[in-house]
């Protein structure tokens, strides 16, 4: 069930606007609206959803994904998604939490990867993803953003990942840093985290995933980074890859030490 | 709308076309290649679209724009683009401030989940503050209220004005402003109604 929430801004924001309206009241009156609904976030049914399917046998192989190792050992959720994404010595490259989910659907379920790559965000087997995120991020909630990217491969990941963090093109210029390299900044009334500091990266890689009001849909990174991409006028970036693990892992550690917030809660 | 893009050099032959020295940023195969297996072309938006012009490979090196050589460079490409700005063909610089308010207001185009059927917006009240009544403005760039009544409408303005909306990297190469003429995100018309929207003395920014 949706509930209307935009209505209700809506009225909030009308009985502000009887003077010029400066928009640092605009922006606290949403930060309380926020607080208002945070307490009931729908990411809780994707991650109720999210631990049956962790325990559900699936795929070819009739196998759950107990067994997953996302970097603390076989089966180990509590504080996964903290220390995500890092290096496998399995896979012999650094993953992220939805790339390691892909890696252990094939490998314990029989699940191929490439169908997953080919699916679309909330449908099908990506949806089921997407609950799987929720049901892990959540064991890792309140604990310490632990990235420190000491590996070999996974310095190399974090500098291609600040590459691509300024890399402009297409059509606009844009590039990740075109939005997201200085303070205070906010594109209409939407907040930009500064991700070129530690309180800035932490802000926003440990908000997302989150729910998000605006499309009554669960978002995973792999999500909030395809739709940057797209607002960016750039070409589709294929889930999973390695642009996108680069850009997460550049994100985490530059976050790193602050506080897991997922999954959150976004307009 | 379709997008006209003009390449100079890639990031990868970037040494050759700066002779920079030693200083330069040197090509990066790895980089090269996490970018051509990570995306896929979609709609309309190509893979040529990750192919940098020279602006967009210097401007995308926070340490390297800043070197005297490549300031230098820069500075030619500003030349460059303010060389191939079109004023508009009937010498008319002012269109409907009330058609440009629309323009301001809509961020559509040129995304993979448009077509070159969709008409493109500016997307402008995204970074600036345009007509005070509405408040869903951005700060990514400067308040433009009362654009026209501080600066009047002489020709020197009315021509700044058109260059900085057409390419507003000819007055600066690393600006964070889409260059709305050079990429053919705006028509002429286009850019005339926002202009009107800055500077006709009956927009509502100039009251």
């Amino acid at each position: 069930m949706k509930i209307k929430y935009a209505s209700f801004l809506l009225v909030s924001l009308l009985s502000l606007s009887t003077a010029p309206v400066f928009s640092q009241s605009t922006s606290d009156e949403i930060a309380k609206y926020r607080e208002m609904i945070a307490d009931g976030n729908p990411s809780e049914l994707y991650e109720m959803a999210g631990e049956e399917l962790w325990k559900k046998p699936a795929g070819p192989k009739q196998a759950s994904l107990e067994k997953c190792d996302l970097g603390l050992g076989p089966g180990v959720v509590h504080g996964a998604a903290a220390q995500l994404p890092r290096y496998f010595k399995d896979t012999d490259r650094v993953q992220d939490l939805e790339s390691r989910l892909m890696t252990c659907m094939q490998t314990l379920q029989g699940i191929a990867q490439q169908d997953v790559i080919n699916g679309a965000f909330g449908k099908g087997i990506r949806k089921d993803i997407e609950a799987v995120v929720a049901y892990v991020v959540t064991h890792s909630k309140g604990m310490k953003i632990d990235v420190p990217a000491t590996h070999p491969k996974e310095k190399e990941m974090v500098a291609l990942g600040k590459k691509m963090f300024f890399f402009q093109g297409g059509p606009m210029d844009f590039s990740c840093a075109s939005c997201h390299s200085a303070k205070d900044q906010r594109i209409r009334l939407q907040d930009l985290p500064d991700l070129t500091t530690q309180a800035g990266a932490a802000l926003g890689w440990g908000a997302w995933p989150a729910y998000r009001v605006s499309s009554g849909e669960f978002w995973t990174m792999q999500r909030r980074l395809n739709d940057c991409f797209r607002q960016q006028r750039m070409p589709f970036p294929i889930y999973g890859s390695d642009v996108t693990v680069a850009l997460s892992i550049f994100m985490a550690n530059k976050g790193d030490g602050g506080i897991v917030q997922t999954p959150g809660l976004k307009r | 709308m379709n997008t006209l893009y003009v390449r100079y050099c890639t990031t990868a032959v970037l040494l050759s076309c700066l002779s920079l020295g030693a200083q330069a940023q040197t090509a990066d195969p790895k980089f090269e290649a996490m970018l051509k297996e990570g995306f896929r072309a979609q709609g309309i938006a190509g893979l040529d679209r990750l192919e940098q012009d020279r602006i967009q490979a210097l401007c995308s090196d926070p340490e390297l724009r800043q070197t005297p050589a490549a300031q230098k460079v820069l500075i030619e490409e500003q030349s460059k683009a303010m060389a191939a700005i079109q004023p508009p063909a009937d010498g008319k610089y002012l269109g409907s401030w009330k058609a440009g308010e629309a323009v301001a207001q809509s961020g559509r185009g040129a995304t993979w989940s448009d077509t070159t059927k969709t008409p493109n917006g500016g997307g402008c009240y995204n970074c600036h503050q345009i007509n005070k009544q509405e408040i869903s403005y951005g700060n990514i760039g400067p308040s433009l209220t009362g654009y026209g009544k501080t600066r009047g409408t002489s020709d020197a303005i009315l021509t700044y004005t058109w260059n900085r909306i057409s390419n507003s990297k000819a007055y600066n190469a690393c600006s964070n402003m889409p260059r709305m003429a050079h990429f053919n995100l705006l028509t002429e018309q286009q850019i005339k109604d926002v202009m009107a929207l800055l500077l006709d003395p009956e927009s509502p920014v100039n009251k």
